[in-house]
C-alpha cells in the first residue's frame, strides 16, 4: 500500500539523468508505480473467476452432477430448457423483476420527489422508514415477511407464491429506488424549475417539461439496480416463494445434487446479455457527446 | 442516506450550492409519500411487529406447529443461550469478510479512481458485470474452485499451507465467499468518495510526508472515510445474516446464525417462536454494532 | 391560458413585506416604476433586493402588502400567470434542450403557433441565432447569458427581471453586455428590473436607481442624483467615495449651515443638508475637493492637512491626505496644470471645495454594512 499514493517517480531516477538504473531497479520502480493499477487488475480477475467457471461448467458434459469436468458439450447451449423447471423459473424471475421495478421505481420516484423538494411533517421519520428497510438483513426480513403473511394474510386470502414475491420484492428495492433517486433530484438546480414556471409553465407542465427529463438518468439507473436486486435475490424469495420458484431458487435446490449445465447457460447468457446493455448504452451515450463537440 | 447513495454512484449534475431553499409544504407531499409510505408500513414494518408478536407465542404441548399469543420471553433466553455460538460465529465471520473485502477493495477503488484515466468507465462495467450472474451459480461455481480435486487445495497443500488438506467445507470457506460476494458493496461507495477528492490534495500529502503509509493514513483515508464507512456497513450487514456461503461451501457443524432462522423457520416444526427472537436478536445487534460503528467512525454524511 | 392576467402599465409594489421566521428580508417597501423604464435595485448582499425581485417574479409571495403592475393586483398570482419573466444570475437554461427549444418554451406554453420563428427572432437580438441547435452545455458564460436573455424577451413580458445577470462575467465581457442590455431595453422599450450590488453597473444602464439596505429602500433616483445629493450615510458611501466627518451645526449663515468639525467650521448649502440642527455628517466628494500648496481666496471652506500618499493615474492624480480630525481624505485631480504641484508624502497642503459641493446626511449609521 505505501507506493500506491506515489505519482512521480522516486528522485533517484530524475536527480541523476546520467546514470541508467539496473534493470532491477527499474522493474522496480515500474512496479511501484503500477502497484495500484496491477492490484485492481488482480481484484478484478478475482471477480470474474466464478464467472469463467460458470461458463466453462456450461459446456460439461456432465452426468447426474455438474462438478467435476467430464467432457466437452455442446448440447446444454442447444436446447437450454432441457431440464425441467429451469426455463419456467426464470420466466417466473423476469416476470418478478419487470412488475417490481416498475412498481418500486414509480412509487420510489414519488417518494423521493417528496423528501427532497417538500418540507412535511414525519419527514424525519419517513427517512428513518426508507433507511432501515437498507441496514435490516435480509434473512429478518424474510422471516418477517413469513410470518405475517402465513398468520395474518392468508386469513385474507393471500397465499405464498408469486404475488408475496412480488410484494416483498417490490418492499426491498423501494428504499434504494428511493435513495438513487433522490441524488438526483438534490443534483437539480431549482432555479431550472422556477425557470420553467416563470415562463408560463404550470406546475404539471414543469414536472413532464422539464423536471421529469432531468432526473430520467436517475430514474433509469434506479430502475435497473432494483431490477437487478430483484433478480438475484434469494434469500427473501426463500421464505415468501412457497411452491413458486424462481430462478435463484431453483439454482438453490438444484445446488445439492449439482446444478445443471442449463442453469450455467442462462446465468452465463443474462451476463452477457446484461454486460452489452451497459456497454451499448456507454458506446451510444459517448457517440453523442462527439456528436456535440464537433 | 448519502452514504448508502453512494452504492449509486449517480455523479448526476452539478450541485446547485447556493440554490436558494425551494421546500414548500403542501398536502401534495403527503399524496406522493402516501403510496410508498404505505407499502412499507404493511411490507415492513407490520411484518416486523408481527415477527416480534411471534417471538413471544407460545407452542402448544404436543402440537408442533401451533402457538398461543403470549409474552414467553424464554424463547429469548433459548435464543442466546442456545445459539450464542451461532452468533459469534456469524458476526467473526462477517467482521473477517468485511476487514478482507476492504483491503482487496480499497486498491480497486483507488486504482479506478486516481489511476484508470480513460478505462475507468471499462473497469466499473466490470466490477458491476459480475452482478448479473446469479450470485448462488457463483458461490456454487466457488464451491468447484475450492474443492479438493481443485488448483487452489493443490497449490495451497504443496505449499503444506493447509492443516487438515482441505479448504471446502472450512470456515475459511465460508469467509472466502462472503468476502467475494459482498466485495461490489465495498468497491463502489470507496470508488465514489474517491473519485470526489482532489488528486492534488492526495499529491500534497505526499509532498509532506515522505512515507506514503503516512500519506495514505493521514490523508487518503480520511478523505474517503465516508465511502469506507458505508461500504463496511453494506458488506458487514448481509454478511452477518446470510446462510448461503455457508450452506454450498462451509462445514456441516458450525453453522452460522442464519442458517439456524432459516432451518427453523423452514425445517422444524414448531420452529417458528424461537426463529422469530432469533431474528430480533439478530436485528437488534446489528442496529447496536452499526450505531455505535457510526458514532465511532461516523461523519453527518451518513444519515 | 387559465389565470393568466394581461396586465399594462407601471409597476407598483404597495407597503411590500417578506419575513422568513424571525428575519425581516424586506421591509414595508413603497416602489413605483414607470413603464419603458430601466430601473436598478442596488444594494449589498442580504440587503433584500433579490427577495424583493422574485415577489415581482411570483416565485415569493409577500408576506404584507401588494404588487400591482397598472390596474392589476398580481398579489397571491404564481409566476406562470405573470406577464413578467427573469433573466436568472445562473441563468437556469434547460441543459436538456436546445437553444431554440429553450427560447421557444415560453411562447409554446402559450399556445403560440409561431413558436419557434419568435425564438429565432428573439436569438437574432441577442446575436445567438447561429447557435440555435446546440445545447446550453456547449455555450460560453457570456453565450448562455444570451441566451437567457432572449428567453426571456421572446415573451414581451410587460417587466422584465434581471437577477444580477452579468455576475458570473468577467470584467471585459461585462462592460460589452452592459452597453448590450442597455440597447436592447432602449429597441424593445420594456420595463427593465435589474437586481445587482455593483454600482458602476447600476450607475451605468439604469434611469433610476434605488439603493436598499436592510429590507428598505434609502434612497431612490436618477444616477447623477444619488451620486451628487445622497440622503443617508450608507448611500453616500455605497456609491462611490466620499470624504466625511462628523460635526455640530452652530450656525446659519444665509443659505448656508455653519458645522464645527473639531474645531473647524466648514459650510453646507442648507439646501443640500438633511439635517440642519445638532449633529451632522458632512460629505464631499474626492474630485470636488481642491488641492493647493497655497491658502486660496474666497472658495469657502479650506482645512490644511499632511500629503501622506500621491498615485499618479496618467489622467489623474489621487492625493491621500491626513485631515487634522484624524480621517484621511482622498482628493482626485485632474492633471490639467501646466505646472504640476509636486507634492510627495509629508507636504503641508490646502484642501478647499464649494460649499455647494458638499452635502449632510443623518449621523446615526443605519447602514454599517456599507
Amino acid at each position: 500500500m505505501t507506493t500506491t499514493t506515489r505519482t512521480t517517480p522516486p528522485a533517484t531516477t530524475s536527480e541523476t539523468p546520467a546514470y541508467r538504473p539496473s534493470a532491477g531497479k527499474r522493474a522496480q520502480v515500474w512496479l511501484a508505480n503500477h502497484f495500484a493499477m496491477i492490484t485492481a487488475v488482480l481484484v478484478l480477475l478475482y471477480l470474474f473467476l466464478p464467472v469463467a467457471y460458470t461458463f466453462v461448467f456450461s459446456f460439461n458434459d456432465h452426468g447426474k452432477t455438474n462438478i467435476v469436468w467430464q467432457g466437452f458439450t455442446w448440447e446444454h447451449w442447444q436446447d437450454p430448457c432441457g431440464v425441467q423447471g429451469v426455463c419456467e423459473s426464470l420466466v417466473t424471475s423476469l416476470e418478478v423483476g419487470v412488475i417490481s421495478t416498475v412498481v418500486a421505481t414509480v412509487l420510489g420516484t414519488l417518494m423521493a420527489l417528496a423528501m427532497v423538494r417538500y418540507k412535511f411533517r414525519g419527514r424525519s421519520a419517513s427517512n428513518v422508514l426508507i433507511f432501515v428497510p437498507m441496514a435490516t438483513p435480509e434473512i429478518v426480513m424474510g422471516a418477517a415477511l413469513l410470518t405475517i403473511f402465513v398468520q395474518g394474510f392468508a386469513n385474507i386470502g393471500i397465499n405464498l407464491g408469486f404475488g408475496t414475491i412480488v410484494f416483498s420484492h417490490i418492499m426491498f428495492c423501494l428504499s434504494f429506488v428511493v435513495v438513487t433517486v433522490s441524488a438526483r433530484i438534490q443534483s437539480l438546480d431549482p432555479r431550472i424549475e422556477e425557470a420553467a414556471q416563470d415562463l408560463y409553465a404550470s406546475p404539471m407542465q414543469t414536472f413532464w417539461k422539464v423536471t421529469f427529463p432531468l432526473i430520467l438518468p436517475g430514474i433509469a439507473g434506479a430502475a435497473m439496480l432494483a431490477f437487478s436486486l430483484s433478480f438475484d435475490d434469494f434469500i427473501i424469495t426463500n421464505f415468501v416463494s412457497g411452491n413458486e420458484s424462481t430462478f435463484p431458487k431453483f439454482v438453490y435446490v438444484a445446488s445439492r445434487r449439482g446444478i445443471p449445465a442449463e442453469a450455467n447457460v442462462i446465468g452465463f447468457s443474462m451476463f452477457v446479455i446484461a454486460v452489452l446493455l451497459v456497454v451499448g448504452a456507454q458506446v451510444v451515450s459517448s457517440l453523442r457527446a462527439s456528436k456535440y463537440k464537433s | 442516506m448519502s452514504a448508502l447513495a453512494h452504492v449509486a454512484g449517480d455523479p448526476g449534475l452539478e450541485p446547485a450550492a447556493a440554490a436558494p431553499e425551494v421546500k414548500r409544504r403542501s398536502w401534495t407531499a403527503y399524496l406522493l409519500m402516501l403510496p410508498g409510505v404505505l407499502w412499507l408500513a404493511i411490507f415492513f414494518l407490520l411484518p416486523l411487529v408481527q415477527l416480534a408478536s411471534v417471538s413471544l407465542q407460545s407452542r402448544y404441548p404436543g402440537f408442533p406447529g401451533y402457538y398461543y399469543r403470549d409474552l414467553n420471553f424464554s424463547n429469548y433466553a433459548s435464543a442466546l443461550t442456545d445459539y450464542a455460538p451461532h452468533f459469534a460465529r456469524s458476526f467473526l465471520y462477517a467482521g473477517l469478510a468485511t476487514f478482507l473485502a476492504f483491503a482487496v477493495a480499497y486498491p480497486l477503488a483507488y486504482a479506478m479512481a486516481f489511476k484508470a484515466g480513460r478505462w475507468r468507465n471499462l473497469m466499473m462495467i466490470c466490477v458491476i458485470a459480475p452482478f448479473f450472474t446469479s450470485f448462488i451459480l457463483r458461490t456454487f461455481a466457488w464451491s468447484q474452485i475450492l474443492a479438493d480435486e481443485g488448483w487452489v487445495a493443490g497449490v495451497l497443500n504443496f505449499l503444506h499451507l493447509l492443516p487438515n488438506g482441505h479448504i471446502i467445507n472450512t470456515p475459511i470457506a465460508v469467509v472466502a465467499g462472503l468476502t467475494y460476494n459482498f466485495l461490489p458493496f465495498m468497491v463502489l461507495p470507496i470508488y465514489a468518495s474517491l473519485e470526489r477528492a482532489d488528486p492534488r490534495v492526495i499529491e500534497a500529502g505526499g509532498d509532506l510526508y515522505a512515507n506514503g503509509f503516512t500519506t495514505f493514513r493521514t490523508v487518503t483515508l480520511p478523505i474517503s472515510m465516508p465511502g469506507v464507512l458505508a461500504g463496511t456497513l453494506l458488506t458487514f450487514i448481509p454478511a452477518a445474516g446470510d446462510f448461503v456461503n455457508m450452506e454450498l461451501l462451509g462445514p456441516q457443524r458450525g453453522k452460522m446464525i442464519g442458517n439456524v432462522i432459516n432451518d427453523q423457520f423452514l425445517a422444524v416444526p414448531g420452529g417458528y417462536p424461537v426463529a422469530a427472537a432469533l431474528s430480533f436478536t439478530l436485528m437488534a445487534a446489528i442496529l447496536v454494532l452499526v450505531f455505535l460503528y457510526i458514532r465511532r467512525f461516523g461523519t453527518e454524511e451518513l444519515v | 391560458m387559465a389565470g393568466f392576467r394581461e396586465a399594462q402599465g407601471d409597476l407598483r409594489l404597495e407597503g411590500v413585506t417578506k419575513t422568513f421566521g424571525d428575519f425581516t428580508a424586506v421591509d414595508g417597501i413603497d416602489l413605483e416604476v414607470p413603464r419603458g423604464s430601466f430601473f436598478a435595485l442596488l444594494g449589498p448582499s442580504g440587503c433584500g433586493k433579490t427577495t424583493t425581485l422574485r415577489m415581482v417574479a411570483g416565485l415569493e409571495q409577500p408576506t404584507a402588502g401588494r404588487v400591482m403592475i397598472g390596474d392589476t393586483d398580481l398579489t397571491g398570482s404564481r409566476p406562470y400567470e405573470r406577464p413578467v419573466n427573469t433573466v436568472f444570475q445562473s441563468y437556469a437554461l434547460f441543459p436538456h434542450l436546445t437553444i431554440r427549444d429553450n427560447v421557444a418554451f415560453g411562447p409554446k406554453r402559450r399556445k403560440a403557433a409561431d413558436a419557434s420563428e419568435r425564438a429565432d427572432e428573439a436569438l437574432q437580438l441577442v446575436q445567438m441565432a447561429s447557435f440555435a441547435g446546440r445545447k446550453p452545455a456547449q455555450l460560453s458564460g457570456g453565450q448562455q447569458q444570451r441566451v437567457a436573455l432572449a428567453r426571456a424577451l421572446v415573451n414581451h413580458p410587460e417587466v422584465l427581471l434581471l437577477d444580477e445577470p452579468l455576475g458570473a462575467l468577467d470584467l471585459k465581457l461585462r462592460r460589452e453586455m452592459q452597453v448590450e442590455l442597455k440597447r436592447i431595453q432602449t429597441e424593445v422599450g420594456l420595463t427593465f428590473i435589474h437586481v445587482t450590488h455593483d454600482q458602476e453597473e447600476a450607475m451605468t444602464m439604469a434611469d433610476t436607481v434605488a439603493v436598499m439596505n436592510r429590507g428598505h429602500i434609502e434612497q431612490l433616483g436618477a444616477p447623477e442624483e444619488l451620486y451628487d445629493l445622497p440622503r443617508t450615510r450608507f448611500v453616500a458611501n455605497f456609491l462611490g467615495q466620499a470624504n466625511t466627518g462628523v460635526g455640530t451645526i452652530k450656525d446659519v449663515e444665509g443659505d448656508h449651515l455653519v458645522v464645527n468639525v473639531l474645531g473647524t467650521p466648514v459650510k453646507i448649502l442648507r439646501s443640500r443638508s438633511q439635517v440642519h440642527e445638532g449633529d451632522v455628517l458632512f460629505g464631499v466628494r474626492p474630485e470636488k475637493v481642491t488641492v493647493s500648496r497655497t491658502r486660496p481666496e474666497g472658495v469657502g471652506n479650506d482645512v490644511r492637512g499632511v500629503v501622506r500618499d500621491v498615485s499618479f493615474l496618467g489622467v489623474a492624480t489621487t492625493y491621500l491626505v491626513d485631515m487634522p480630525s484624524g480621517a484621511t481624505w482622498s482628493c482626485y485631480e485632474q492633471n490639467l496644470d501646466v505646472e504640476p504641484l509636486d507634492l510627495r508624502p509629508g507636504d503641508e497642503v490646502w484642501l478647499t471645495w464649494n460649499p455647494g459641493h458638499a452635502f449632510g446626511v443623518p449621523t446615526e449609521d443605519e447602514g454599517s454594512l456599507g
